[in-house]
Protein backbone atom coordinates (compact mmCIF):
# COMPACT_ATOMS: atom_id res chain seq x y z
CA UNK A 1 0.00 0.00 0.00
CA UNK A 2 0.81 3.27 -0.82
CA UNK A 3 2.40 5.20 2.34
CA UNK A 4 0.88 8.48 1.86
CA UNK A 5 -2.44 6.74 0.79
CA UNK A 6 -1.90 4.56 4.15
CA UNK A 7 -1.48 7.85 6.38
CA UNK A 8 -4.58 9.84 4.66
CA UNK A 9 -6.49 6.86 5.33
CA UNK A 10 -5.08 6.87 8.77
CA UNK A 11 -5.71 10.50 9.56
CA UNK A 12 -9.58 10.39 8.00
CA UNK A 13 -10.12 7.51 10.64
CA UNK A 14 -8.98 9.89 13.62
CA UNK A 15 -10.88 12.73 12.09
CA UNK A 16 -13.81 10.93 11.27
CA UNK A 17 -14.04 9.09 14.60
CA UNK A 18 -14.32 12.37 16.17
CA UNK A 19 -16.57 14.30 13.52
CA UNK A 20 -19.37 11.46 13.45
CA UNK A 21 -19.43 12.05 17.71
CA UNK A 22 -19.39 15.16 17.90
CA UNK A 23 -22.61 15.88 15.01
CA UNK A 24 -24.29 13.00 17.31
CA UNK A 25 -23.08 14.66 20.70
CA UNK A 26 -24.41 18.01 18.63
CA UNK A 27 -27.75 17.13 17.64
CA UNK A 28 -28.46 16.73 21.87
CA UNK A 29 -27.74 20.39 22.12
CA UNK A 30 -31.14 21.41 24.15
CA UNK A 31 -31.97 17.78 24.81
CA UNK A 32 -29.54 17.14 28.02
CA UNK A 33 -32.06 15.52 30.29
CA UNK A 34 -29.76 18.17 32.77
CA UNK A 35 -28.51 21.66 32.33
CA UNK A 36 -25.29 20.42 33.24
CA UNK A 37 -25.51 17.60 31.04
CA UNK A 38 -26.60 19.37 27.84
CA UNK A 39 -23.66 21.95 28.29
CA UNK A 40 -21.10 18.75 28.97
CA UNK A 41 -22.46 16.98 25.63
CA UNK A 42 -21.99 20.58 23.36
CA UNK A 43 -18.86 21.22 25.11
CA UNK A 44 -17.67 17.65 24.01
CA UNK A 45 -18.85 18.04 20.93
CA UNK A 46 -16.67 21.34 20.94
CA UNK A 47 -13.94 19.99 21.66
CA UNK A 48 -14.70 16.95 19.08
CA UNK A 49 -15.11 19.45 16.43
CA UNK A 50 -11.48 21.15 17.03
CA UNK A 51 -9.67 17.88 17.16
CA UNK A 52 -11.71 16.62 13.52
CA UNK A 53 -10.32 20.21 12.35
CA UNK A 54 -6.73 19.30 13.15
CA UNK A 55 -6.54 15.89 11.53
CA UNK A 56 -8.89 17.05 8.16
CA UNK A 57 -6.64 19.76 7.36
CA UNK A 58 -2.94 17.70 7.73
CA UNK A 59 -5.26 14.67 5.90
CA UNK A 60 -5.85 17.43 2.89
CA UNK A 61 -2.51 18.75 3.12
CA UNK A 62 -1.12 15.24 2.83
CA UNK A 63 -3.19 14.44 -0.11
CA UNK A 64 -2.35 17.17 -1.70
CA UNK A 65 -5.49 17.52 -3.82
CA UNK A 66 -6.58 21.15 -2.54
CA UNK A 67 -9.05 19.72 -0.67
CA UNK A 68 -9.39 21.49 2.61
CA UNK A 69 -10.75 20.23 5.93
CA UNK A 70 -14.32 21.81 4.95
CA UNK A 71 -14.43 20.02 1.67
CA UNK A 72 -13.21 16.76 3.36
CA UNK A 73 -16.24 16.76 5.98
CA UNK A 74 -18.53 18.19 3.81
CA UNK A 75 -18.49 16.41 0.29
CA UNK A 76 -17.24 13.34 0.96
CA UNK A 77 -20.33 10.42 0.82
CA UNK A 78 -21.16 7.53 3.57
CA UNK A 79 -18.01 5.05 1.68
CA UNK A 80 -15.46 7.72 1.99
CA UNK A 81 -15.86 8.08 5.75
CA UNK A 82 -13.73 6.03 8.09
CA UNK A 83 -15.00 6.23 11.49
CA UNK A 84 -15.52 3.06 13.59
CA UNK A 85 -19.58 1.76 13.96
CA UNK A 86 -19.34 2.74 17.17
CA UNK A 87 -19.75 6.79 16.81
CA UNK A 88 -22.63 6.28 14.64
CA UNK A 89 -25.06 4.02 16.62
CA UNK A 90 -27.96 5.72 17.63
CA UNK A 91 -28.16 8.53 20.39
CA UNK A 92 -30.96 6.42 22.00
CA UNK A 93 -31.63 6.62 25.42
CA UNK A 94 -28.91 8.69 28.36
CA UNK A 95 -27.36 5.15 29.14
CA UNK A 96 -26.69 4.70 25.02
CA UNK A 97 -24.93 7.84 25.02
CA UNK A 98 -22.23 7.54 28.06
CA UNK A 99 -21.77 3.66 27.31
CA UNK A 100 -21.13 4.89 23.90
CA UNK A 101 -19.36 7.68 24.80
CA UNK A 102 -17.08 5.75 27.60
CA UNK A 103 -16.27 3.24 25.07
CA UNK A 104 -14.91 5.60 22.87
CA UNK A 105 -13.22 8.14 25.67
CA UNK A 106 -11.53 4.62 27.19
CA UNK A 107 -9.64 3.78 23.33
CA UNK A 108 -9.32 7.61 22.21
CA UNK A 109 -7.40 8.19 25.65
CA UNK A 110 -4.81 5.29 24.96
CA UNK A 111 -4.79 6.17 21.64
CA UNK A 112 -3.76 9.41 22.17
CA UNK A 113 -1.28 8.39 25.05
CA UNK A 114 -0.21 6.00 22.28
CA UNK A 115 0.30 8.55 19.71
CA UNK A 116 2.55 11.31 21.89
CA UNK A 117 5.33 9.09 20.43
CA UNK A 118 4.48 8.97 16.99
CA UNK A 119 7.28 9.09 14.51
CA UNK A 120 5.37 11.58 12.73
CA UNK A 121 5.69 14.66 14.32
CA UNK A 122 2.19 16.70 13.62
CA UNK A 123 -0.01 13.49 14.40
CA UNK A 124 2.49 14.12 17.80
CA UNK A 125 1.33 17.30 18.14
CA UNK A 126 -2.13 16.69 17.55
CA UNK A 127 -1.97 13.88 20.17
CA UNK A 128 -0.42 16.54 22.52
CA UNK A 129 -3.24 19.03 21.75
CA UNK A 130 -5.82 16.65 22.28
CA UNK A 131 -4.95 14.43 24.66
CA UNK A 132 -5.89 17.65 27.69
CA UNK A 133 -9.22 17.81 26.36
CA UNK A 134 -10.08 13.73 25.85
CA UNK A 135 -8.98 13.21 29.64
CA UNK A 136 -11.14 15.51 30.56
CA UNK A 137 -13.95 13.52 28.53
CA UNK A 138 -12.78 10.08 29.76
CA UNK A 139 -13.06 11.51 33.59
CA UNK A 140 -16.45 12.87 33.14
CA UNK A 141 -17.83 9.89 31.44
CA UNK A 142 -16.17 7.28 33.73
CA UNK A 143 -17.82 9.23 36.88
CA UNK A 144 -20.88 8.96 35.03
CA UNK A 145 -20.94 5.30 34.12
CA UNK A 146 -20.41 4.79 38.08
CA UNK A 147 -23.42 7.21 39.30
CA UNK A 148 -25.77 5.59 36.54
CA UNK A 149 -24.42 2.12 36.96
CA UNK A 150 -24.19 1.97 40.35
CA UNK A 151 -27.81 4.16 40.92
CA UNK A 152 -30.71 3.30 41.03
CA UNK A 153 -32.60 -0.28 40.00
CA UNK A 154 -34.22 1.15 36.87
CA UNK A 155 -30.78 2.96 35.98
CA UNK A 156 -28.34 -0.14 36.29
CA UNK A 157 -30.65 -1.90 34.05
CA UNK A 158 -30.77 0.91 31.44
CA UNK A 159 -26.81 0.75 31.74
CA UNK A 160 -26.75 -2.77 31.43
CA UNK A 161 -28.88 -2.80 28.53
CA UNK A 162 -26.98 -0.43 26.66
CA UNK A 163 -23.03 -2.23 27.25
CA UNK A 164 -24.95 -5.22 26.28
CA UNK A 165 -26.16 -3.59 22.97
CA UNK A 166 -23.11 -1.63 22.06
CA UNK A 167 -20.50 -4.30 23.19
CA UNK A 168 -19.52 -5.40 20.05
CA UNK A 169 -19.09 -2.18 18.66
CA UNK A 170 -16.17 -1.76 21.04
CA UNK A 171 -13.81 -4.25 19.35
CA UNK A 172 -13.45 -2.11 15.90
CA UNK A 173 -10.69 -0.29 17.26
CA UNK A 174 -8.52 -3.13 17.56
CA UNK A 175 -9.21 -4.95 14.45
CA UNK A 176 -5.87 -4.26 12.35
CA UNK A 177 -5.81 -3.86 8.83
CA UNK A 178 -3.29 -2.48 6.57
CA UNK A 179 -3.42 0.61 6.91
CA UNK A 180 -3.17 0.57 10.43
CA UNK A 181 -0.60 -2.00 10.14
CA UNK A 182 1.52 0.49 7.77
CA UNK A 183 0.89 2.89 10.81
CA UNK A 184 2.43 0.65 13.49
CA UNK A 185 5.21 -0.36 11.23
CA UNK A 186 6.39 3.00 10.67
CA UNK A 187 6.15 3.82 14.38
CA UNK A 188 2.98 6.24 13.57
CA UNK A 189 0.41 4.36 15.79
CA UNK A 190 0.76 2.43 18.37
CA UNK A 191 0.59 -1.51 19.12
CA UNK A 192 -2.71 -2.70 18.74
CA UNK A 193 -2.54 -5.45 21.29
CA UNK A 194 -0.45 -3.00 24.43
CA UNK A 195 -4.01 -0.34 23.52
CA UNK A 196 -6.30 -3.13 23.60
CA UNK A 197 -4.89 -4.45 26.99
CA UNK A 198 -5.18 -1.04 28.60
CA UNK A 199 -8.35 -0.31 26.84
CA UNK A 200 -9.69 -3.24 28.63
CA UNK A 201 -8.29 -2.63 31.70
CA UNK A 202 -9.88 0.39 32.29
CA UNK A 203 -13.41 -0.77 31.22
CA UNK A 204 -13.10 -3.67 33.81
CA UNK A 205 -11.84 -1.51 36.12
CA UNK A 206 -14.92 1.17 35.91
CA UNK A 207 -17.49 -1.62 35.30
CA UNK A 208 -16.69 -3.10 38.57
CA UNK A 209 -17.34 -0.19 40.45
CA UNK A 210 -20.41 0.56 38.47
CA UNK A 211 -21.20 -2.91 39.74
CA UNK A 212 -22.15 -3.94 35.58
CA UNK A 213 -21.22 -6.73 33.87
CA UNK A 214 -18.44 -6.79 30.92
CA UNK A 215 -19.29 -8.87 28.07
CA UNK A 216 -16.42 -11.25 26.94
CA UNK A 217 -13.98 -9.45 24.92
CA UNK A 218 -13.72 -12.20 22.88
CA UNK A 219 -16.69 -12.62 21.30
CA UNK A 220 -17.74 -11.23 17.76
CA UNK A 221 -16.91 -7.67 17.30
CA UNK A 222 -18.37 -5.89 14.11
CA UNK A 223 -16.73 -4.16 11.64
CA UNK A 224 -16.28 -2.35 8.68
CA UNK A 225 -16.71 0.69 9.21
CA UNK A 226 -13.08 1.85 9.06
CA UNK A 227 -12.73 0.59 5.63
CA UNK A 228 -16.11 2.66 4.40
CA UNK A 229 -18.76 -0.19 5.21
CA UNK A 230 -21.32 1.82 7.33
CA UNK A 231 -24.27 0.95 8.64
CA UNK A 232 -27.47 3.16 7.14
CA UNK A 233 -27.72 5.29 9.95
CA UNK A 234 -24.46 7.27 8.75
CA UNK A 235 -26.16 8.90 5.60
CA UNK A 236 -28.72 10.12 7.70
CA UNK A 237 -26.28 11.76 9.96
CA UNK A 238 -24.58 13.36 6.94
CA UNK A 239 -27.92 14.32 5.16
CA UNK A 240 -28.30 17.11 8.24
CA UNK A 241 -24.71 17.47 8.47
CA UNK A 242 -24.10 18.01 5.07
CA UNK A 243 -26.65 19.54 3.92
CA UNK A 244 -26.17 22.90 3.39
CA UNK A 245 -22.84 22.37 1.34
CA UNK A 246 -24.61 19.99 -0.53
CA UNK A 247 -27.42 21.96 -1.51
CA UNK A 248 -26.00 25.67 -1.55
CA UNK A 249 -22.47 24.18 -2.60
CA UNK A 250 -19.40 26.94 -1.55
CA UNK A 251 -22.14 29.25 0.26
CA UNK A 252 -20.28 30.59 3.45
CA UNK A 253 -21.13 32.61 6.21
CA UNK B 1 -0.01 54.44 7.50
CA UNK B 2 4.26 54.40 7.22
CA UNK B 3 6.09 51.50 8.93
CA UNK B 4 7.29 52.01 12.30
CA UNK B 5 10.72 50.31 13.41
CA UNK B 6 10.20 48.96 16.73
CA UNK B 7 11.54 46.17 18.71
CA UNK B 8 9.95 42.92 20.02
CA UNK B 9 9.76 44.28 23.45
CA UNK B 10 7.63 46.44 22.25
CA UNK B 11 5.56 44.46 20.09
CA UNK B 12 4.35 42.18 23.48
CA UNK B 13 3.92 45.27 25.06
CA UNK B 14 1.56 46.33 22.70
CA UNK B 15 0.17 42.64 22.83
CA UNK B 16 -0.65 43.17 26.81
CA UNK B 17 -3.41 45.23 25.95
CA UNK B 18 -5.41 42.80 23.55
CA UNK B 19 -7.99 41.56 25.49
CA UNK B 20 -9.13 37.81 25.20
CA UNK B 21 -12.54 38.23 23.60
CA UNK B 22 -13.97 36.20 25.88
CA UNK B 23 -12.93 37.08 29.03
CA UNK B 24 -12.34 41.21 28.26
CA UNK B 25 -10.44 41.56 31.89
CA UNK B 26 -7.28 39.29 30.85
CA UNK B 27 -4.83 39.91 27.89
CA UNK B 28 -3.86 37.29 25.57
CA UNK B 29 -0.23 37.83 26.97
CA UNK B 30 -1.37 37.07 30.58
CA UNK B 31 -3.50 33.90 29.13
CA UNK B 32 -0.35 32.68 28.20
CA UNK B 33 -1.46 32.31 24.31
CA UNK B 34 1.09 34.21 22.48
CA UNK B 35 4.19 31.76 22.29
CA UNK B 36 6.29 34.23 20.50
CA UNK B 37 7.49 37.22 18.72
CA UNK B 38 9.80 37.70 16.23
CA UNK B 39 11.14 40.04 13.24
CA UNK B 40 10.75 37.80 9.92
CA UNK B 41 14.45 38.03 8.65
CA UNK B 42 13.91 38.05 5.02
CA UNK B 43 10.12 39.77 4.35
CA UNK B 44 10.23 41.74 7.80
CA UNK B 45 7.28 41.12 8.88
CA UNK B 46 6.00 40.49 12.22
CA UNK B 47 5.29 37.42 13.27
CA UNK B 48 3.33 36.18 16.49
CA UNK B 49 2.67 32.65 17.46
CA UNK B 50 -0.16 31.73 19.46
CA UNK B 51 -1.60 29.00 20.49
CA UNK B 52 -5.38 27.60 20.96
CA UNK B 53 -6.41 27.25 24.74
CA UNK B 54 -8.48 24.36 23.44
CA UNK B 55 -8.99 22.89 20.06
CA UNK B 56 -12.49 23.76 19.15
CA UNK B 57 -12.34 27.25 20.96
CA UNK B 58 -14.55 29.59 18.67
CA UNK B 59 -12.48 32.43 20.29
CA UNK B 60 -8.92 31.34 18.31
CA UNK B 61 -9.83 32.91 15.15
CA UNK B 62 -11.33 36.00 16.79
CA UNK B 63 -8.32 36.04 18.96
CA UNK B 64 -6.04 35.72 15.55
CA UNK B 65 -7.48 38.52 13.69
CA UNK B 66 -7.66 41.16 17.31
CA UNK B 67 -3.33 40.48 17.57
CA UNK B 68 -3.58 41.55 13.58
CA UNK B 69 -5.81 44.66 13.82
CA UNK B 70 -3.54 45.87 17.05
CA UNK B 71 -0.21 45.61 15.67
CA UNK B 72 -1.62 47.24 12.38
CA UNK B 73 -2.91 49.87 14.49
CA UNK B 74 0.19 50.45 16.22
CA UNK B 75 1.48 51.38 12.47
CA UNK B 76 3.38 48.06 11.78
CA UNK B 77 2.29 46.90 8.09
CA UNK B 78 3.75 43.29 7.77
CA UNK B 79 2.19 41.14 10.42
CA UNK B 80 1.67 37.47 10.59
CA UNK B 81 0.12 34.87 13.07
CA UNK B 82 1.13 31.58 13.22
CA UNK B 83 -0.49 29.05 15.04
CA UNK B 84 1.62 26.41 17.01
CA UNK B 85 0.53 23.22 18.45
CA UNK B 86 2.91 21.61 20.65
CA UNK B 87 4.02 22.27 23.27
CA UNK B 88 0.42 22.55 24.50
CA UNK B 89 -1.19 25.47 26.17
CA UNK B 90 -1.58 24.45 29.45
CA UNK B 91 -3.11 27.52 32.36
CA UNK B 92 0.24 27.12 34.19
CA UNK B 93 1.20 29.46 31.54
CA UNK B 94 -1.21 32.33 32.96
CA UNK B 95 0.16 35.30 34.77
CA UNK B 96 -0.36 36.42 38.34
CA UNK B 97 -1.95 39.54 36.96
CA UNK B 98 -4.08 37.17 34.86
CA UNK B 99 -5.30 35.34 37.61
CA UNK B 100 -5.63 38.12 39.98
CA UNK B 101 -7.93 39.69 37.12
CA UNK B 102 -10.08 36.71 36.56
CA UNK B 103 -10.60 36.88 40.14
CA UNK B 104 -11.90 40.41 40.26
CA UNK B 105 -14.03 39.69 37.27
CA UNK B 106 -16.25 37.23 39.44
CA UNK B 107 -13.97 33.86 37.65
CA UNK B 108 -11.98 31.53 40.04
CA UNK B 109 -8.74 31.26 38.58
CA UNK B 110 -6.75 27.57 38.53
CA UNK B 111 -5.78 26.76 41.65
CA UNK B 112 -2.66 24.13 41.12
CA UNK B 113 -0.36 23.32 38.75
CA UNK B 114 -1.54 20.89 36.05
CA UNK B 115 -1.65 18.00 37.03
CA UNK B 116 -2.51 14.11 34.97
CA UNK B 117 -6.59 14.11 36.16
CA UNK B 118 -6.88 10.61 34.58
CA UNK B 119 -6.10 8.62 37.55
CA UNK B 120 -4.72 6.12 35.21
CA UNK B 121 -1.16 6.21 35.51
CA UNK B 122 0.72 4.44 38.50
CA UNK B 123 -2.03 1.97 39.30
CA UNK B 124 -3.42 4.65 40.87
CA UNK B 125 -7.25 4.38 40.37
CA UNK B 126 -9.75 6.33 38.73
CA UNK B 127 -11.62 8.44 41.70
CA UNK B 128 -8.24 8.58 43.70
CA UNK B 129 -7.85 12.08 41.98
CA UNK B 130 -8.59 14.66 44.29
CA UNK B 131 -10.40 17.69 43.33
CA UNK B 132 -9.37 20.62 43.42
CA UNK B 133 -9.66 23.39 46.60
CA UNK B 134 -11.54 26.44 44.80
CA UNK B 135 -12.23 29.56 46.59
CA UNK B 136 -15.25 31.84 45.94
CA UNK B 137 -14.23 35.09 44.05
CA UNK B 138 -17.10 36.70 45.95
CA UNK B 139 -16.59 36.11 49.61
CA UNK B 140 -12.89 34.01 49.68
CA UNK B 141 -14.76 31.38 51.18
CA UNK B 142 -13.20 27.75 50.79
CA UNK B 143 -16.21 25.87 51.02
CA UNK B 144 -17.49 25.43 47.24
CA UNK B 145 -19.08 22.98 45.37
CA UNK B 146 -18.73 21.59 41.47
CA UNK B 147 -21.92 21.98 40.47
CA UNK B 148 -20.96 21.55 36.25
CA UNK B 149 -17.76 20.41 34.38
CA UNK B 150 -18.60 22.12 31.88
CA UNK B 151 -19.80 25.46 31.75
CA UNK B 152 -20.08 29.00 29.74
CA UNK B 153 -16.64 28.15 27.47
CA UNK B 154 -14.67 25.18 27.04
CA UNK B 155 -12.37 26.60 29.57
CA UNK B 156 -14.87 26.74 32.61
CA UNK B 157 -16.45 24.60 34.92
CA UNK B 158 -19.47 25.76 36.90
CA UNK B 159 -19.24 25.91 41.05
CA UNK B 160 -21.16 27.40 44.11
CA UNK B 161 -20.23 28.60 46.99
CA UNK B 162 -21.72 27.07 50.29
CA UNK B 163 -20.98 30.47 52.61
CA UNK B 164 -22.60 32.96 50.39
CA UNK B 165 -24.52 31.03 47.86
CA UNK B 166 -23.35 32.41 44.93
CA UNK B 167 -22.53 30.52 41.72
CA UNK B 168 -19.26 31.44 39.77
CA UNK B 169 -17.09 30.21 37.11
CA UNK B 170 -14.11 28.38 37.36
CA UNK B 171 -11.25 28.63 35.54
CA UNK B 172 -9.96 25.05 34.96
CA UNK B 173 -6.54 23.28 35.06
CA UNK B 174 -5.20 22.67 31.42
Amino acid sequence: MDANQAKFDYLLRQADNALILSQQLSQLCGKGPALEEDMALTNVALDLLGQTRMWLSYAGELEGQGRDEDRLAYLRDTREFRNVLLVEQPNGDYAQVMVRQFLFDTWHYFLMRGLLASSDKRIGEIAEKSIKEVTYHLRRSGDLVVRLGDGTDLSHAKMQAAVDELWTYAGEVFLYDAVDQAMQAQGIAPDPELLRAAFLNHVADVFEEATLTMPSPEGYMQRGGKQGRHSERLGYILAEMQFLQRAYPGVEW
Amino acid sequence: MAAVETSVDQVWAWLADVPDPEIPVISVVDLGIVRGVAFDDGSGACVVTITPTYSGCPAMQVIAEDVENALRARGLERVRVDTRLSPAWTTDWMSEAGKAALTGYGIAPPVQQVIDISGLRNGVKRHAIRQPDVACPHCGSMHTRLTSQFGSTPCKALYQCLDCREPFDYFKCH
